[in-house]
């Protein structure tokens, strides 16, 4: 296993950086998570034309750069330190892993280029309104009539989709449970009898919306009846992916905890100077450094094919949930007041630290599952 | 000195030893050979039993030993700090005198730096150290003195002058053990195991050429010992197995590693025993209770994240890249892991949890765990002290405001003495 970034890889991570630092001040983070659509086009179109972040992970045959998940991973480590607006969590992350683990050749050929080039925005609809993460919870059922399948139900906290050109949705059988007879399907976003709705969420910065189906028409994405499989391996990458934007943003909050604490002054002196919050500091690059290590190793595991990735992908989540949730709990007391204002950066961060704590899944749920994973 | 190649250093220990190597010799007289040759310690410098070979070049002549199943020099215990403080600082004649017996094993040394009164404060020892004619004559106590009570030599801090301030008024002795000044009494632990000493001096003596470079260089020479005991820390803690072979070499090293391996026998108890946790919670039923599941995956998840750290960190310095944050939280990340393996197997043991000996789980094992992860975050470096250090050295935030160090060391507020 790879223990350290080629000197590419730290390149790459170099100019995403400077690119983020220059496009989602916190400033237009603000401005963003106050509209609807959620991210600015004009930033979109550069990150997706000019940097070709869209692209990374996808085949070249398919239109994308043939990347693998350390660099996606890095793109998102970046992009959750930046806090940045925009849909690519839910494009690039879930609906284009989707589209990879279950479509057909031709339906990559068809669907993947334009979503690579960043000019379709796609998002991936499998939670429902019980709030399950794993293929237990689906009740949206597909039902053939002749060759076309016709949607109806409810999914809910869907990433993006009430913005997204096209939505993969997950749906079953009717009369099938739990991994059986579930299959993906596509549908635009302006389909016949689609409804969408924006969810108010308490994290802003990330959009999340519930669509209602009644009778859709959909397509068929890979084989009927196949999808558990691609589904949970699309799960494993997002949540590696999203344990990395996690450790982004940890690390941001602690670096400026750290600068807030070595410029504020009470009793004369500079409360860096105070053990109590050095030992809090010190705390705080502990947990980040371990989950960092995580995150890092189940994107190694995801581009060697690693049979473990499962479990260092729920490890990796689990890890990196309780850090980042820590660290902007700890940055948040360190700020003081100050911390607990609007006007102060440090909440956009807690915010997101919550939501990403829940979305795929809390940190008792990965952890259960990788009890289960590891047969105890 | 030319750079020797991996290549050629392998060529050139494999054939020393397919020359040179047998199991029945006795292990002070292979030793004996082994530093003649310069390939017990190759990368020593050549004037002094080595071979000036880079650090990087050392797994490899291991690999040979290994490979024909040959034993090295002595490498355990407070011997190798003495060695490197006294190649770093020693005079010929202490190297003369101390470093081939450090290689063969014959001499044992020990630590006395810790007081009861100066532990993470180690700078305000307060052991004194008077001159008076040709003899530095030495009163006081130390403590947590692993093999103090075998040991022929100790390194010692000691106070020569209450009038500087601390850091400027202590002075490093090589002290002769085996004389009547000094006193050795085991020190009983909370887990009943005595795996250090107390040392009192009652006039004991050090003649002025075992004085270590300046009187008032102490502090400075200490940290040399202190920097190599960090860096041999993780060395230590590896488990170090004796060879099962029959001949004579074997029987002797094993024996060794029995002696010295004693005090650290609980060690693996102190750091929580992680690896048992899954199966005792099998063996216990306890793995389908839910509360129970989690707080073990808690543990593990954490231990995992421990070792890739480590494994990040050795791999930057492999690459040659600058240590980043990750290299210094090992030691803080193993308090909190004992900490909470302590728990979870108090969790899994339930009502047993109050037992020890025979008949409690594991023969005991379970109960030394639950008595022994305490030392973890205290032994080598309070927690306290490793996070302020990595708020200082890593985070690079301000020390806190210190009143001890620019006055003279006699109006230092100071613990009681102890007798």
């Amino acid at each position: 296993m790879r223990f350290s970034f080629t000197d590419e890889q730290r390149e790459f991570r170099s100019v995403v950086r400077r690119f983020l630092e220059d496009k989602s001040p916190t400033s237009e983070v603000r401005r963003l998570m106050e509209t609807d659509i959620g991210h600015d086009p004009e930033v979109w179109r550069s990150l997706t034309q000019d940097l070709g972040l869209t692209a990374i992970h996808v085949p070249e045959i398919y239109g994308g750069q043939g990347f693998g998940i350390s660099e996606l991973a890095i793109t998102v480590e970046e992009m959750g330190r930046a806090l940045l607006c925009a849909p690519y969590f839910a494009s690039t992350v879930l609906a284009t892993t989707a589209i990879l683990r279950a479509g057909t050749d031709a339906q990559k050929r068809a669907l993947l280029p334009d979503i690579a080039a960043g000019q379709t925005i796609a998002a991936l609809a499998f939670t429902e309104e019980n709030g399950r993460w794993d293929s237990g919870g689906v009740a949206a059922t597909a039902t053939r009539v002749e060759e076309k399948h016709r949607l109806d139900g409810v999914k809910s906290f869907v990433l993006d989709g009430h913005t997204a050109d096209v939505i993969v949705v997950l749906a079953r059988r009717p009369g099938s449970t739990d991994a059986d007879g579930l299959s993906f399907f596509t549908v635009r976003g302006d389909a016949v009898g689609l409804q969408r709705r924006p969810l108010e969420t308490v994290d802003q910065t990330r959009k999340l919306a519930r669509l209602a189906f009644s009778g859709v028409e959909a397509e068929l994405l890979g084989e009927d009846g196949g999808a558990a499989g691609p589904l949970q391996a699309t799960l494993d990458v997002a949540a590696t992916c999203l344990a990395n934007e996690m450790v982004g943003g940890a690390e941001r909050l602690r670096e400026s905890a750290v600068t807030f604490a070595n410029m504020r002054v009470q009793f004369g002196r500079p409360i860096a100077s105070f053990q109590s919050l050095k030992h809090k500091a010190a705390d705080m690059l502990l947990d980040v450094e371990l989950a960092k290590s995580a995150a890092y190793y189940a994107a190694a595991a995801a581009d060697e094919g690693d049979d473990e990735l499962p479990a260092l992908a729920s490890l990796a989540k689990a890890a990196a949930s309780e850090a980042y949730m820590q660290t902007a709990i700890h940055a948040v007391q360190i700020h003081g007041g100050i911390g607990f204002t609007w006007d102060n950066d440090t909440h956009l961060w807690f915010k997101r630290a919550k939501s990403s704590e829940v979305f795929l899944g809390g940190p008792a749920y990965h952890r259960e599952r990788l009890m289960q994973i590891w047969k105890v | 000195m030319t750079e020797m190649t991996a290549e050629a250093v392998r060529a050139e220990i494999h054939a020393w030893l397919e020359r040179n190597w047998d199991p029945n010799f006795g292990l002070v007289e292979w030793r004996n050979k082994l530093v003649d040759s310069g390939w017990g310690a190759p990368h020593w410098p050549k004037q002094w039993y080595g071979r000036d070979l880079a650090d990087g070049l050392l797994p490899i002549v291991d690999e040979e030993f290994d490979r024909i199943g040959a034993v090295g020099v002595a490498k355990m215990g407070i011997r190798t700090l003495a060695a490197a403080t006294i190649l770093a600082h020693g005079t010929d004649l202490h190297k003369e005198k101390f470093l081939r017996r450090i290689l063969t094993g014959e001499d044992t040394w020990c630590q006395l730096f810790s007081e009861p009164g100066s532990g993470s404060d180690l700078a305000g020892a307060m052991t004194r150290a008077e001159r008076r004619g040709n003899r530095w004559v030495i009163n006081g106590q130390k403590v947590w003195t692993t093999s103090a009570h075998r040991a022929d030599y100790g390194l010692l801090l000691a106070r020569t002058n209450v009038d500087l301030p601390k850091h400027r008024g202590l002075a490093y002795f090589i002290l002769d053990m085996r004389q009547p000044g000094v006193e050795v009494v085991p020190l009983r632990q909370m887990n009943g195991h005595a795996s250090f000493n107390q040392v009192f001096f009652t006039d004991a003596e050090v003649a002025p050429e075992f004085l270590v470079e300046e009187d008032g260089d102490g502090w400075k020479i200490a940290t040399t010992t202190l920097m190599h005991e960090r860096r041999g820390a993780d060395a230590l803690r590896r488990y170090v197995k004796p060879s099962q072979r029959p001949e004579r070499i074997y029987r002797e090293e094993a024996r060794e590693i029995a002696i010295d391996l004693e005090p650290y026998k609980w060690y693996p108890q102190r750091a929580g025993r992680v690896d048992l946790l899954i199966a005792r919670a099998k063996e216990t039923g306890k793995n389908a209770d839910p509360v129970v599941r989690q707080e073990i995956a808690k543990v593990m998840i954490m231990a995992s994240c421990a070792e890739w750290t480590a494994r990040r960190a050795r791999t930057a310095h492999q690459h040659g890249r600058p240590q980043g944050p990750e290299g210094s939280l090992g030691k803080l990340a193993s308090s909190h892991i004992a900490r909470a393996a302590n728990q979870v197997h108090t969790l899994i043991s339930g009502t047993d949890a109050m037992l020890t000996g025979k008949n409690s789980p594991m023969n005991g094992v379970i109960a030394e765990i639950l008595v022994s992860t305490p030392a973890i975050s205290i032994a080598g470096g309070t927690d306290e002290i490793q996070k302020n250090i990595i708020a200082e050295r890593v985070l690079k935030m301000p020390k806190e405001p210190r009143s001890d160090t620019d006055r003279p060391f006699r109006e230092v507020p100071k613990n009681a003495l102890p007798r």
